[in-house]
Formats: C-alpha cells, structure tokens, sequence
C-alpha cells in the first residue's frame, strides 16, 4: 500500500545549525501518526518542509507516491503551533479569502463553511470580528480553515493547546471523525496521553534525527523490559524485604496496609524465565497481584532522549 | 495568477476600510484647507492693526511731510523737542517706534528708527528710500540740475529672456520648472513613506497575528509579498485621487463662499502682483505650455512606480525582520537617508545647475534618482539615452532588491521572538 507521505533523507540546514539530518519517515494511509521530540528537536522544520513553506536542502518528499509539488498544497491542511488570523477581518469572510487562497471557489467555500460553522455551533458569528470572539471560539475557526478544503494529509502542530478540555475532546472527536473519513492524520505534540489515546504510529525526532519511527504496538513491544507489578502478603517481611531487591533488581519496596501487603514494581532478570519467578516469589508470600508494566509513551519519550541526550 | 489577485484585493479592500484610513483620506484635505483659511485670515487681522509711529525731523527740510498715514501705518508728527524727550515720549505712548532724522547745519546728518520691536526690513527700506529721493532732489535742486531733465534721460531697459528658438520666457521660467521639478519629487517622498511604512505595518501586523504561517502554508511567500506591495500602492493612489477631487471641491467652495484667498499671503504677494500684470501673466502660461508636460507625466509614472517598489521592497523586508513597530528605528535609516539626500540634492544642486556632476550623478543612483531625474527633467536638454540608462538602472536594481527583500521577508516571518541586526539580516541572505 502506497503510504499517504513519505520523506526520504531530509536534510535542513540553517547556516551553521542542522535543523534536520537525514530524517526520513513513513506516514501509511489512514494512520493518525505522532510525531514527538522536545522542543528544538526539529519537528516544525519538518513540518515546514511538507507544506513547502521551507524547501529541504536535500532529500524529497512523496505525497501519495508523487514527488511533492506546488499544488499539493491544496491536498494538505496545516494548524500551526503559532495560531494566528486577521483579528479586525470578518470571520466568514475572512474564511473564504483563506479557502480560495487553498484553491476552492467562493459558492463551495461558503457551501462548507456554512456546514463547518453549525456544526461547532458558531453559526451565530459570521459577521463578527475575529476580535469579539472568545479564545476558544478563535480556536474553533482555526480548526475550520484547516479542513474545510478536505485535504487528504492534515498537518496539526500541538493542536490541543489553548483549548478548554470540552472544547479539546470535541476537536479530538472530529479529529478522529476525519481519520475514518479516509483522511492521514499527523499530530505533533508534547502530550503524551494525547498521543497514546489516538496514535497508531509514531516517530521521535531528537536533536535534529530521527531516533525512533514505528507502529505504536510495535514500539511498545519493543521496549518491554520485563518489568512487573507484584502485589505479595507476607508472612515473614523481613525475608521478603531482604530477598526481592536482591533476586528481582526491585523498585524501593512499598509496605501498604495493615495486611502487611507488599506492592513492587520488579524486573525479572534475563536467566530466569517468568514461571519460575512466580514460583519464587510464591514462595516469599500469597501473591495477590502479577501484570507486566507496558512502557507508557512518556517513559519511551524520556528514556529514549535521555538516552540519546 | 488567481491567488496573487486574491492577495491584492484582500489588501486593498483592508487599507481602504480601515476607519482610520477613511478618516485620513476624508480629513485630511480638511484640515489642509483649515489651516490655508486659518493662515489667510490670520494675516488679513494682521495687517488691520495699525501701528503708531512717531516723527521727529529735526532738518530744516520738512521730510516729515512724506509720511502720510495710512491704514497701516498712523505717523504722529513730534515738533520742536528734543530727541531724548522724543525717545521718552513715544515710549510711555508705547508708540512702534520713533523715526529720528537728525540734522547738522541744518541739513540731513543721520537717519535712526527706535524700537523695541523688530522691523521689518521692507519697511525700513521704504522709509530710507523715501528720505533718500527726497534729500537726493533737494541736493540736485541745490546744485541747480533739473530733476525732470536727469528724468528723461534714465534708461530703465528690463532684459528679456528668450531660448535660441526664439521662444519668450519671462524671469519667472527658472521657478515654473522649479514648482513643477520639486513637486512632482516632494509627491514621490510623502508617497513613498506614507504607504512604504503602511506596508510595514501589514507585515509585521500578519506577523504579530500568527496567520502568516497559514497564508504561506498556501501561498508562495513572494505572492504575498508583492500582492501586499500593489494592493497597499493602489489603496495609496485611490487615496491620493480623493485628495486631490476633494481638495478641489473644497477649495472652490472655500474661495466663493468666505471670499479668502488662501494663496494670497503678503509672502508671496510680491509674485502675485508681477503675475498679475497682464504680460508677465502671459509668459508665465507660455513657460507652463513650455514645459514637456508629456514627457514630464510619463516619465512622472515611470520613476513613481518604481521608486514606490524600490522602497516598498526594503520596507516590506524590515517589517519581517521584527517583531514589531518600535524594533525597525535601527533599519529605518537606509531608507530615510536616500530619500532626504535625494530632495536635498534636488532642492539645491539640480536647481543651481540641472546638468552639473552632482545631479546627474544622482540621477543614476537607483535609490535617488526617480526623485533626482524627476527634479531635473523640466529643465529640459536631458538626452532621452541618459533618462532610458537611468530608468535601466532603476528597474534592474529593483527586481535585485526584490529578490533579495524577498529572501529576508520568506525567513522573517517565520522567525518570532527574536531580535533581528544587521549580522543576522546578511547571514538570512545566505541561507
């Protein structure tokens, strides 16, 4: 399956600072794809690259399998971090002079505009200033001149910032609502329940290079390191407290209760299969609770930069 | 093509809604013929107040009866007192001031006038020159010359002033192409900074709003760059078109209904008066007919285009290095520079020698000439190849300009927070 974009060895140079080095990523079809890293890592470079804002130094990038060219761009919808619209412009029209800048006509603009406007419900402020209207509200056009071209790749740069939580989860809502509508989804952010919860793939980008690129499954899987949450009573806690730091490489050991109920977090060495560390650690208490820990985007986030850093 | 006219007219639609620029275009010729109607009343009360001046001759030759009051001028003649009690007297009569024509023998010795203000230097030589006639005759009589006869044989021949041609000018030719050389240069500054600084501020107000990443996520940047240039320079024409119908309207209705005209200060009354005599007129009419009127509107618009998108290209790069208005005083410089030496070149040396180095030298430099060669061409006996190299010049350096305004503008706009120098405009270009 032909992947929606595909950028092939991106490199951005700006005079002495590398921007991008050789970066290249795969977003497939349909797929809502994370693109995370710090901040400076390069992502809004790479952004600019894909809406030809910026032209890459080397390398190129393929949109549905054809080399990116000027007209793509009415293919491609793009929410910068930095939001911004003409503050003493009409909203309606200044929504249309945006959607025919993205090469639609003005009967079809106003066709979906109307359609865009009720259904976020702010019907009501088509022929008010961009300047009345509340930062949330703002927020809501914003997402409209985004999609209302119904390009197949749309490009959000953080798009939950400055949205109040109702707001947020109904953005996300239609967000989703566009993926199963056949769109390509690229979503850069910081936060990482954001990515988790809607993700399917993700790429990390640190320091200008690509350290990190896959199916979130994959990834996930990938960096299991047979870490579990143990939850023992114990007869005998000095044994245990003793024992499991020793034999299990454990987190500080917790004593929760009255029922002198031990909770830990224990990676199980690599010369010891897993029912053999249950077996031991049945012997050291009645063992209430045994579930590997499934590394949160967060931790691959953190342990992959610092480890990179 | 389509998103370019897009651009311009979201631009020009914008600059001519905008309250303030309404207000400026409809105002300003108000306030402008407010102040001409406010100058030409103030100096008709002016010359109502009469001003007291006593006299006194102490000559055995009544000069004194040379000053007749008049509406201006009350003369209070003093007799038979000294000059200190003169001094003294007008001075608790707080009197303008006192003429003092002092004798010896008799005769006039000195000419002194007391004030404590201070005269001007018209009136003074009228009282001298009055005095002087009078004393000359009375020397002439004196001496026994007949006055009527040294009359009659004055020659008072005015030298006139024709080309080779054979075609008459009057004295007056040098300021007619002077008028027509400095307004037409004077029209191109206002107008370059007027609407130069109104596209800065629409670049650095998509900046400070953020849209500009939207805009360029659809358009190439050079699009908005040069839509915002024609659309802010045909606001700026509209707007100059209405001055110029309104100002009209108003200064008829000015004229016919408070019956002031406006023009008429006593500073250029002198002009007038010459203008006013029926052949002097004339060949004023004939210099204005004289002037290569077509030549003069062409090359009028040629030089104001491009010195417009000369200047609107550095001005539109300035306004993406920053971040906002108070941040472009640093870059504001090679801007006003070029443009104040060129009205200074134009003002004093082509109007001292149109043909001199210095002036044809300016007339070839880009950044001065549309100014400089617009001062010159009145003056005529310009070759059409020195006005095409220079018009050349001009337009080659403007796409160069562009090219490279268009560089800083594609970075800096995207460039937030940061303070922009000179150093980081140059390395911008290398990019």
């Amino acid at each position: 399956m032909v992947n929606a974009l595909e950028a092939i060895h991106i490199k951005k140079v700006y005079g002495d600072y590398t921007a991008l080095n050789d970066v290249s990523i795969s977003v497939p079809k349909g797929s809502v794809y994370g693109l995370l890293g710090p901040n400076g890592a390069g992502k809004t470079s790479l952004i600019r690259i894909i809406n030809q804002i910026t032209m890459p130094d080397e390398g190129k990038i393929l949109l549905n399998g054809e080399q990116l060219k000027p007209n793509h761009i009415e293919d491609i919808g793009y929410m910068p971090e930095e939001r911004g619209l003409y503050k003493s412009m009409k909203v309606g029209e200044q929504c249309i002079y945006l959607a025919r800048l993205k090469g639609l006509s003005r009967a079809e603009a106003k066709d979906r505009l109307t359609y865009w406007f009720d259904r976020l419900g702010i019907e009501g402020w088509w022929n008010k200033k961009l300047e009345e209207l509340s930062k949330g509200m703002a927020q809501k056009v914003q997402f409209i001149v985004t999609v209302m071209h119904e390009p197949s790749l749309l490009i959000f740069d953080e798009p939950f910032s400055g949205f109040d939580p109702v707001n947020a989860n109904l953005i996300k809502d239609e967000i989703l609502k566009l993926r199963d509508d056949g769109a390509t989804i690229i979503f850069s952010t910081h936060r990482m329940e954001s990515v988790e919860e809607m993700c399917d793939h993700i790429a990390l980008i640190n320091k200008s290079n690509l350290v990190l690129q896959g199916k979130l499954s994959d990834v996930k899987q990938r960096y299991r390191d047979r870490k579990y949450a143990v939850s023992l009573i114990c007869q005998n806690n000095d044994m245990a407290f003793q024992q499991i730091p020793i034999e299990f490489n454990a987190q500080p050991i917790v004593l929760s209760g009255l029922d002198n109920t031990l909770d830990v977090q224990i990676q199980i060495p690599t010369h010891i299969d897993v029912p053999s560390a249950l077996n031991r650690l049945t012997q050291l208490g009645e063992l209430t609770h045994f579930s590997e820990v499934i590394p949160s985007v967060n931790d691959i986030f953190i342990q992959t930069v610092q480890h990179n850093g | 093509m389509d998103k370019l006219w897009l651009i311009i007219k979201r631009e020009y639609l914008n600059k001519v809604r905008n309250r303030t620029f309404i207000i400026m275009t409809f105002v300003s010729p108000l306030i402008f013929i407010g102040v001409a109607l406010l100058i030409g009343w103030l100096t008709s009360i002016n010359s109502d107040t009469s001003r007291k001046i006593a006299i006194l001759d102490q000559t055995e030759d009544s000069y004194i009866s040379l000053f007749d009051s008049n509406k201006r001028n009350e003369y209070i003649k003093l007799n038979g007192i000294s000059k200190e009690a003169a001094i003294t007297a007008s001075k608790e009569a707080d009197y303008y001031g006192l003429i003092l024509i002092e004798a010896q023998k008799g005769q006039l010795a000195n000419l002194s006038f007391y004030s404590d203000d201070s005269p001007s230097q018209g009136f003074l030589q009228s009282i001298e020159d009055k005095i002087n006639k009078e004393a000359t005759v009375n020397n002439l009589k004196d001496a026994g010359i007949d006055i009527n006869e040294i009359n009659r044989r004055k020659v008072t021949k005015e030298i006139q002033i024709q080309n080779f041609t054979g075609e008459k000018t009057s004295k007056m030719s040098g300021w007619v192409k002077i008028a027509a050389g400095g307004i037409a240069g004077y029209l191109l500054m206002m107008f370059i900074i007027i609407y130069g600084n109104m596209v800065m501020r629409s670049v650095i107000e998509e900046k400070t709003n953020r849209i500009i990443e939207i805009i360029v996520s659809s358009v190439k940047p050079i699009y908005l760059m040069i839509g915002k240039i024609t659309g802010t320079s045909l606001a700026g024409i509209t707007q100059f078109i209405i001055w110029v119908i309104v100002g009209f309207i108003l200064m008829i209705v000015a004229t016919t209904f408070f019956g002031v005209d406006a023009f008429s200060t006593p500073a250029n009354a002198d002009m007038l008066a010459q203008a006013q005599d029926p052949n002097k007129f004339q060949l004023i009419t004939n210099d204005i007919a004289q002037l290569p009127i077509l030549k003069i509107l062409i090359c009028f618009f040629i030089y104001f285009m491009g010195g417009y998108f000369l200047y609107a290209s550095i001005y539109t790069a300035i306004g993406a290095a920053v971040d906002n208005e108070t941040d472009t005083q640093q870059f504001m410089l090679p801007v006003i520079l070029p443009l104040m030496l060129a009205i200074y070149v134009g003002f004093f040396s082509v109007m001292d020698n149109p043909h001199g180095t210095v002036a044809v030298i300016f007339s070839y430099i880009p950044l001065t000439s549309p100014i400089v060669m617009l001062m010159r061409i009145p003056f005529g006996e310009i070759a059409w190849w020195e006005i095409a190299l220079s018009m050349l010049l001009l337009y080659i350096s403007i796409i160069g300009v562009a090219m490279l305004a268009a560089k800083i503008y594609r970075i800096g706009i995207l460039m937030y927070g940061k303070k922009t120098n000179w150093k980081e405009l140059y390395k911008w270009l290398r990019y």
